[in-house]
């Protein structure tokens, strides 16, 4: 391979992204087949990475590092060791066979190129975040996984259960977004360092802080939020409105699993206390339990699937939280055997509704006649997931129990709730294989028939893998496991797979008695659902329930504020805006003592000596007359139109002022922004049409008065206080001195406004366009009420 | 407002305040004027042709949407600053070249680029307004 190994780890994460960008001119050349093409991409990127992983296996690690902002000493760094690696290859791998399936999946949808689009760039999100370094890129390919599956999920956008799925996605996965954000800002701040490869180094550096809690419930938040652990797991299964592919990617084998990768990742750096193991295993026990009944109440083959998902990711936490070698072992086969035999079910679950026209299992039976192929991939997969001997899954399990066993009795409980578990799952494993394929044939919405080739390759492919993988303990250890424990423990793991059967361990009857518990669960699944429905209906309310209720509270609050500072009467917004104004005015005038020098004290208590005429030439007085009899006529007016002719009068005295004071530009500005607010205001009034005198009752004329007063004495007062201060030159001068030969222009104003401070300049034009642009829509909304009527 | 003395007056206005907007913003940089100013009496030559003529009229004289007008003119502030970054300076870098026409010396720069898009800028959100207030409610916007 002719890349670097530093490159090769930045193409992994980046290249999907360009995929994206360029996936609607792919889509239109390739048609029907732009599935085939596309999924080249992610087949690449897992070729790539298994080119690179020699080094990584021998216990090494892969990184790559590019100027970001270097003016803040930030990389955009990626870095791949074992942890990375199981992730990024699972991703890549699920990937490819899953953009294969999108494309025979949505064959003929009219939006095909853009789901596509969303996958890859998902795709390239969920790699950027296991291959990031940096704490911050991880932060913001996190993100970019809550916005892509927020697209995804949302994909039938016309449906409303799809729409509220995507959003309650967003909102709880954003909430845990924004914890990493605080939590990775607050670990920068207490090690100095944004890069997780020299966090683990330091080790204690968190552990031992004050604020380690803080820390660890922020990062906590983030992967409980993300993995969907109890109590907010409830957006995982509305997340099912997504199309099957997007449910097989991302809620099995990847976005939900950014959580454990992030706990795992963070284990050395915050795992090992007390705190930690018992928290991590008590919301992970809950959880797979909670998931395990869930996934039993339902009928529908999606959601069973979805709770199941919610029952293994807490499973995995669970064994985060345990930590020992043996936990972290199995975590990692876990990890593996469950990407492989749930992404295959979810695609089994899909290639069944798109060829029987229902997902109920209910209404399903016999279709392995129909199906075969479909069924094979099923069995394998649902093999797996019981845990039966020769697949990845059994040694999963063997391992979790090995990491239990010979425990104190607190270990003992939590093996109990292992097996507990497993079982369940086990029994939800028979029902997903046998319901819809095996039994009687049962008449379905559309006539089933076999699955096309693009849809099957998914499923046999990862159950073929769940079993091969099986079959080679060896290599799983020795390649997968010991690598990824390593960057777990920072130590290498004694693996302890094996095929052969012990039958004088305990371990085997564990498993055994785990495969009975399942079998009676399979045969009762009919009275396990009754009594689950019948329990969830008397309770009544559940965490999906809350979250409306939350939702819809949010959004009286915000009708409520909105209310009350947005009520549409304008003259109470001006009454507003003049009063802050008085406030701000005479408030730091008093504050700061500013009005001193206009208190009359006894030696310079004559007011006489103050009040003399300026020294002022007649034409100068002459506009000063003018000004103020603008201002009398505004006051007298008996219509509005006059009254703002009058002001017009005012302000072009104004202009006069400046002219004859040596304000060029400043004259010529208000000169044309008078005319213009004359023109504009006479052509607002005329189209109000409002009565032409302006009649006000006594109380308002008043308070305006008032107010205005107010407002004029305190500019007035705020410019006399500024002309009695020393004028500080130091600006003025510099820009005299430098306008010229640096700014090669003499009008200073103008070289500011372009040169020096261009800047600014750049985003108040931007602001005059947005608020042109906002005042159009006000104006364009006013035509269209009044046409139709109010 | 429509007498016959207006609307035969305006278009003259009308052309001698456009040529002396464009005069005043290129100035500008060294007495007074500038885009701002320019785009503002350009604006307003716009209102009065307006109310002389009719919206309908003013928008075919235009041939583009005002705001497309000022969105062009942020574009243009906004791209010469982008310049300096050939020559690996900083975003808003000014860049001078001076064109020697023999008897003259014209120079051009980067800030006088930025400053036509301020011109454009408020001419195009203003006319934009201004248009709107004068347009009936039977014409589209």
């Amino acid at each position: 391979m002719g890349l670097s190994l530093e490159a090769s780890i930045a193409l992994a994460a980046l290249a999907p992204f360009l995929a994206a960008l360029l996936t609607p001119f792919i889509h239109s050349l390739a048609g029907r087949y732009s599935g085939w093409v596309l999924a080249t991409v992610p087949a690449g990127i897992f070729l790539l990475l298994l080119g690179v992983s020699e080094p990584v296996i021998a216990g090494g690690t892969i990184a790559a590092s590019f100027g970001w902002v270097p003016s803040y000493g930030l990389t955009l760094s990626f870095f791949a060791d074992g942890l990375s690696l199981i992730f990024a290859l699972t991703i890549a791998g699920v990937g490819t066979l899953i953009i294969l399936y999108s494309g025979a999946y949505l064959k003929g949808h009219r939006h095909k190129g853009r789901f596509l689009a969303y996958m890859l760039s998902f795709m390239g999100s969920m790699l950027g975040l296991v291959l990031a370094d940096n704490m911050l890129a991880l932060f913001m390919f996190w993100e970019a996984t809550s916005v892509t599956s927020f697209l995804l999920i949302g994909f039938y956008h016309n449906r409303q259960a799809a729409r509220r799925g995507a959003i309650q996605a967003l909102v709880i996965t954003n909430i845990g977004g924004m914890c990493l954000l605080v939590g990775v800002i607050l670990a920068q701040h207490l090690s100095g360092t944004w890069l997780l490869s020299e966090l683990r180094g330091l080790g204690g550096v968190l552990k031992d802080h004050a604020l380690y809690g803080l820390v660890l419930a922020l990062f906590l938040g983030a992967a409980f939020t993300k993995s969907a652990q109890f109590p907010l797991h409830f957006w995982l299964p509305n997340a099912m409105e997504a199309p099957t592919p997007v449910s097989a990617f991302l809620h099995s084998a990847t976005m939900v699993q950014a959580g454990v990768y992030l706990l795992a990742r963070m284990t050395p750096v915050l795992g090992g206390t007390a705190v930690w193991t018992g928290v991590l295993v008590a919301f992970g026990g809950v959880t797979l339990i909670w998931g395990a009944l869930g996934a039993l109440r339902e009928t529908d083959l999606k959601q069973i699937l979805a709770q199941t998902t919610i029952a293994s990711l807490g499973l995995l936490v669970l064994l985060i939280g345990l930590g020992s070698e043996a936990a972290i072992a199995a975590m990692l086969v876990y990890f593996v055997a469950h990407a492989c035999y749930k992404a295959g079910l979810f695609m089994v679950a899909g290639a069944v509704d798109h060829e029987a026209g229902t997902r109920d299992i209910t209404a399903l039976g016999g279709l392995a006649d129909k199906m075969p192929v479909t069924f094979i991939g099923a069995a394998l997969a649902a093999l797996s997931m019981v845990g039966l001997p020769l697949t990845v899954g059994y040694f999963a399990k063997e391992e979790m129990y090995l990491a239990l066993v010979g425990g104190d009795w607190l270990m003992l409980f939590v093996l109990a709730v292992l097996v507990v578990g497993n079982a369940l799952l086990a029994g939800v494993a028979l029902i997903v294989m046998i319901r819809p394929f095996l039994g009687d044939a049962l008449p379905t919405p559309k006539n089933a028939h076999e699955a096309p080739v693009a849809m099957l390759a998914g499923p046999i492919l990862l159950g073929g893998v769940g079993v091969v993988a099986g079959l080679l303990p060896d290599w799983l250890s020795a390649d997968v496991l010991a690598p990824g424990a390593m960057a777990i423990l920072g130590h290498a793991v004694e693996p302890h797979l094996k095929l052969a059967l012990d039958l004088a361990s305990p371990l085997i009857w564990l498993s055994a008695l785990t495969w009975l518990l399942g079998i009676v669960v399979f045969r009762q699944a009919q009275a396990i659902r009754t009594v689950l429905r019948r329990l969830s209906a008397g309770i009544g309310w559940n965490a999906d329930t809350a979250f409306d209720a939350v939702m819809f509270g949010l959004i009286r609050f915000a009708a409520t504020v909105t209310r009350a500072l947005h009520h549409g009467k304008l003259e109470f917004y001006l009454l507003a805006v003049f009063a802050a104004l008085a406030v701000a005015l005479f408030w730091p005038m008093l504050a700061l003592g500013g009005l001193d020098w206009i208190v009359p004290t006894a030696e310079l208590g004559d007011w006489s000596k103050r009040l003399v005429l300026p020294d002022l030439r007649p034409y100068e007085w002459g506009v000063v007359l003018l000004a103020v009899l603008g201002l009398l006529a505004v006051l007298i007016a008996q219509s509005r139109l006059i009254a703002i002719l009058s002001l017009g009068i005012q302000g072009t005295a104004l202009a006069l002022i400046f002219l004859l004071f040596g304000a060029p530009d400043l004259a010529f500005t208000q000169l044309m922004v008078e005319v213009l607010s004359v023109v504009i205001l006479t052509i607002v009034m005329t189209n109000l049409r409002l009565d032409a005198r302006d009649h006000r009752p006594f109380e308002d004329w008043a308070r305006d008065g008032t107010l205005a007063v107010v407002c004029g004495a305190g500019v007035s007062l705020l410019l006399m206080l500024v002309l009695t201060g020393t004028l500080d030159t130091r600006l003025s001068d510099f820009f005299t001195a430098t306008s010229v030969p640096i700014a090669h222009g003499a009008n200073i104003v103008n070289v500011i406004l372009v040169d020096y401070r261009g800047f600014d300049t750049l985003g108040e034009i931007s602001v005059v366009m947005g608020a042109g642009i906002a005042i159009l829509a006000l104006l364009r909304r006013r035509k269209k009420t009044e046409e139709t009527g109010p | 407002m429509n007498t016959v003395i207006f609307r035969t007056a305006a278009p003259l206005i009308v052309a001698t305040m456009l040529v002396f907007s464009v005069y005043v913003c290129l100035r500008g940089h060294n007495e007074p004027g500038g885009g701002f100013i320019g785009g503002l009496i350009a604006a307003a030559s716009i209102a009065v042709f307006g109310m002389a003529s009719g919206v309908p009229a003013v928008r075919r004289a235009l041939k583009v949407d005002p705001l497309a007008i000022a969105g062009f003119g942020v574009l243009l502030a906004g791209f010469s600053g982008l310049l300096s970054l050939f020559i690996e300076a900083p975003f808003m870098t000014s860049i001078w070249l001076y064109l020697d026409l023999g008897e003259t010396v014209v120079p051009f720069s980067t800030p006088m680029f930025f400053d036509i898009g301020v011109y454009f800028v408020v001419f195009g959100t203003l006319s934009a307004i201004a248009l709107a207030l004068e347009s009936d409610r039977e014409e589209d916007l």
